[in-house]
C-alpha cells in the first residue's frame, strides 16, 4: 500500500496566544510548536496499515520552517519519507488553498490511502480533509474512530452527534482521524536519531506548478481582523456555608441568569 | 449576480436537526441586508412531509431532493444534491449547522464549487450587503473576523448560538422537487448505532454538567449524573479525566474534544486549563465548583462556589428536587 499522511505544525494546545502586529494572525514568537494532536492518530493509523499490509508511507506538510520539526517527528515515529511544501507564497493560506497545494503534491503519487487529522488545532476549520478528497477525486470517511481495510474495500466507524455511523467504500480513499482511533506511539530514541539523518524533500510553488496562484490578492477568504475575545463580566464567588451557597446559586440561576 | 442564502437542512431518520433551524432562522434575520431570497434545501428519502415543517421558519422556498439514493447519507450523493441546489438558485451564501455531517459535506462542496468556507461561525458583522463571519480560534484566545472575495461562500454556524425564530401563524411557501442524479457513490453509510452513555448530545445541550479531577474517581460519575437528570443536562468531562480513562472521549469538552455553548455550564472539580476553557468559554452562564479558591476556572465563572464538588453537587441535586416537587 502507498499511504500519504498530511500533518500540520500548530501552537502547543497549552500555549498562551498573542496576536501579531498586523492583527491578521497570531504571534508565533516563543510559542512551542507541536504536531497537531489529531494528526498523531493519522500517523499512527498509517504506520499500523503499513505493518499489516506492507508498503510505504509519506508525510506531507504545508508550512514555513516550523514544519521541519513536525516532519522530523513523523519520521521519528516511523514514516518512511517526508515532503515539505514551503514557499513564501503559501504563508497564511486559507483551507481551500491549502487543500489545493496538498492536492498538487499528492495527486500523482499513486496513493491508496490518504490520512489527515480531522482538524488542525487552533484554526479548527475541519475543512482541508474533505476538500482534499474532492480535489483528489477520492471517496472519504471523516472523523473516524475505527478503520478496517480488506483488499480495496474499507469499513470505517465515524462519530456523529449522539450516534456512530459505519461507512463502507473503496480505495483509494481519504480518511480524517478522531481521538479514539488508536494510541499514537512515541518516537523511539533510535527513531529520532535516524530521522535526523533523513533528507526531507522540499517543494515550492514552482515545483508544484502553482506559481502565483496563491498570492494574497487571489485568495477568496481573508482574515479581516483578529482580536482578543470580549472579557467575560467579572463573576462572583458566593458567600456563606455550603447550604447557603447552594440556595443562593439556585436563586441566582432562576431569577438573575434565568437559565433554569 | 448571485444573491440570497441557501440553507442546508440536515435530517437523520426523519428528524430535522434543531441546529439547522437555527441556521435557517439566522438566514431569515440576515436576508434583508444580504438581498435576495432564503431557500431551504432538504435531502433524503420520503422527506416531503418533513419539508412541510420548514415554511414556518420563513424561507421563501423549500427545495426537496428525494430519492432512494439519498436514504442513507453518502458524501458524494449529498454533495451532488447540494451542488445541484446551488446551481438552481445561485446563492451568494450557503449556511449549514456546524455538525459532523456538515464537516464531512460542506468543505467537499466548497472545493467542488471552488468557493471559500468559514466554519463554526458564532457572530456576524455586516458590511453593506456582505456578511463578515466571526468565530473564536486558538483556544478561544482570539476572535477572527473574515471577509470573502468570491461570488459564492459557505459558512457553518455553531449549534446553540443562534436563536430559532418560528412563526406561530400559518405560513406558506413553495415546496419544490429538485431532480438530482446522485452520481457515482464510492462510499456510503451502511448503518447507524445510537451512542451509549450520553442521553443528550453535548454540542446541542442547553445545560451541561462537567466533571474533572475533583470528582476523585470514575465511581463518582453517578453523583454528577443525578444532577444532569434533574436539570435535563448532558454530562461533560475534562481532558484530564478522559485521558485517565474515567470516561469515554465523546464526553470531552475542550480543544481536543467538543466545543460547546450551552445556556448553563456547571464545572465540577475542573481547574480551568486553557484547553478546557477553549471548549466552553462561550457558554452564557458558567458555574464553577472547586475546592481551590485560586483555581483559574473562577476567573471565567459567572458564579463560583468554593467547596468540594462531591459535597456541593448532591446538595444542589436535592434542592432542585425540592424545587421541582413544589413546582
Amino acid at each position: 500500500m502507498k499511504i500519504a499522511v498530511c500533518v500540520k505544525a500548530v501552537p502547543d494546545t497549552d500555549a498562551k496566544i498573542a496576536i501579531a502586529g498586523d492583527k491578521k494572525g497570531i504571534d508565533f514568537n516563543g510559542v512551542r510548536i507541536i504536531t497537531s494532536p489529531y494528526d498523531e492518530f493519522a500517523i499512527e493509523e498509517a504506520l499500523k496499515l503499513k505493518e499489516k499490509h506492507g508498503g510505504e508511507t509519506t508525510v506531507f506538510s504545508v508550512g514555513g520552517a516550523e514544519a521541519t520539526d513536525v516532519l522530523r517527528d513523523s519520521l521519528a515515529r516511523g514514516i518512511d519519507s517526508a515532503v515539505h511544501i514551503n514557499d513564501d507564497e503559501f504563508a497564511g493560506l486559507d483551507p481551500l488553498s491549502t487543500a489545493k497545494v496538498l492536492a498538487a503534491a499528492i495527486k500523482d503519487g499513486g496513493f491508496d490511502a490518504v490520512f489527515c487529522g480531522q482538524q488542525g488545532v487552533g484554526g479548527d476549520n475541519n475543512q482541508v480533509p474533505a476538500m482534499l478528497a474532492e480535489l483528489l477525486n477520492m471517496p472519504q470517511a471523516t472523523i473516524i474512530l475505527k478503520l478496517e481495510i480488506d483488499g480495496n474495500k474499507f469499513k470505517a466507524e465515524r462519530e456523529i452527534e449522539g450516534a456512530h455511523e459505519f461507512v463502507e467504500g473503496t480505495l483509494p480513499a481519504l480518511f480524517s482521524t478522531q481521538k479514539g482511533l488508536n494510541e499514537p506511539r512515541y518516537p523511539s530514541i533510535k527513531g529520532v536519531m535516524a530521522a535526523r539523518r533523513k533528507e526531507i524533500a522540499v517543494k515550492n510553488a514552482e515545483a508544484l506548478g502553482v506559481k502565483g496562484q496563491f498570492n494574497v490578492d487571489n485568495r477568496k477568504v481573508k482574515v479581516k481582523e483578529m482580536a482578543l475575545p470580549k472579557e467575560r463580566p467579572v463573576g462572583r464567588k458566593l458567600d456563606g456555608d455550603v447550604d447557603a451557597q447552594v440556595k443562593t446559586l439556585l436563586d441566582l440561576l432562576r431569577t438573575e441568569a434565568r437559565v433554569i | 449576480m448571485a444573491e440570497g442564502i441557501l440553507v442546508f437542512i440536515e435530517q437523520r431518520q426523519g428528524q430535522i436537526r434543531k441546529a439547522s433551524l437555527e441556521a435557517l432562522s439566522e438566514a431569515y434575520r440576515r436576508i434583508s441586508s444580504v438581498g435576495g431570497n432564503v431557500t431551504a434545501l432538504i435531502i433524503g428519502k420520503d422527506v416531503k412531509g418533513l419539508a412541510g415543517n420548514l415554511p414556518k421558519y420563513h424561507p421563501h422556498k423549500v427545495l426537496v431532493v428525494d430519492g432512494g439514493d439519498f436514504e442513507n447519507y453518502s458524501t458524494e450523493g449529498y454533495a451532488s444534491a447540494l451542488t445541484a441546489g446551488i446551481k438552481s438558485v445561485s446563492p451568494k451564501y450557503v449556511f449549514a449547522a456546524n455538525t459532523n455531517m456538515a464537516k464531512d459535506l460542506i468543505p467537499r462542496v466548497a472545493a467542488r464549487t471552488d468557493a471559500p468556507c468559514v466554519s463554526d461561525v458564532t457572530e456576524f458583522e455586516a458590511d453593506g450587503n456582505n456578511l463578515l463571519p466571526k468565530r473564536p480560534q486558538y483556544s478561544g484566545k482570539t476572535y477572527t473576523v473574515f471577509e470573502f472575495n468570491s461570488p459564492l461562500a459557505f459558512m457553518t454556524l455553531r449549534p446553540n448560538v443562534f436563536a430559532v425564530q418560528e412563526s406561530s401563524n400559518n405560513v406558506n411557501c413553495p415546496i419544490e422537487d429538485l431532480q438530482v442524479s446522485a452520481g457515482d457513490i464510492r462510499a456510503k453509510v451502511v448503518e447507524t448505532h445510537a451512542a451509549t452513555g450520553n442521553k443528550i448530545e453535548l454540542s446541542e445541550a442547553s445545560i451541561i454538567v462537567s466533571g474533572g479531577r475533583g470528582i476523585k474517581g470514575p465511581e463518582n460519575w453517578p453523583v454528577l449524573q443525578s444532577l444532569c437528570d434533574e436539570l435535563g443536562a448532558a454530562l461533560g468531562a475534562s481532558r484530564a479525566v478522559v485521558d485517565a480513562g474515567w470516561i469515554d472521549h465523546q464526553h470531552q469538552v475542550g480543544q481536543t474534544g467538543k466545543t460547546v455553548s450551552p445556556q448553563l455550564y456547571i464545572a465540577c472539580g475542573i481547574s480551568g486549563a486553557i484547553q478546557h476553557l477553549a471548549g466552553m468559554n462561550s457558554s452564557k452562564v458558567i458555574v464553577a465548583i472547586n475546592n481551590n479558591p485560586d483555581a483559574e476556572i473562577f476567573k471565567h465563572a459567572t458564579y463560583g462556589i468554593v467547596g468540594d464538588c462531591l459535597e456541593v453537587v448532591p446538595k444542589l441535586t436535592d434542592e432542585l428536587k425540592k424545587m421541582h416537587a413544589n413546582g
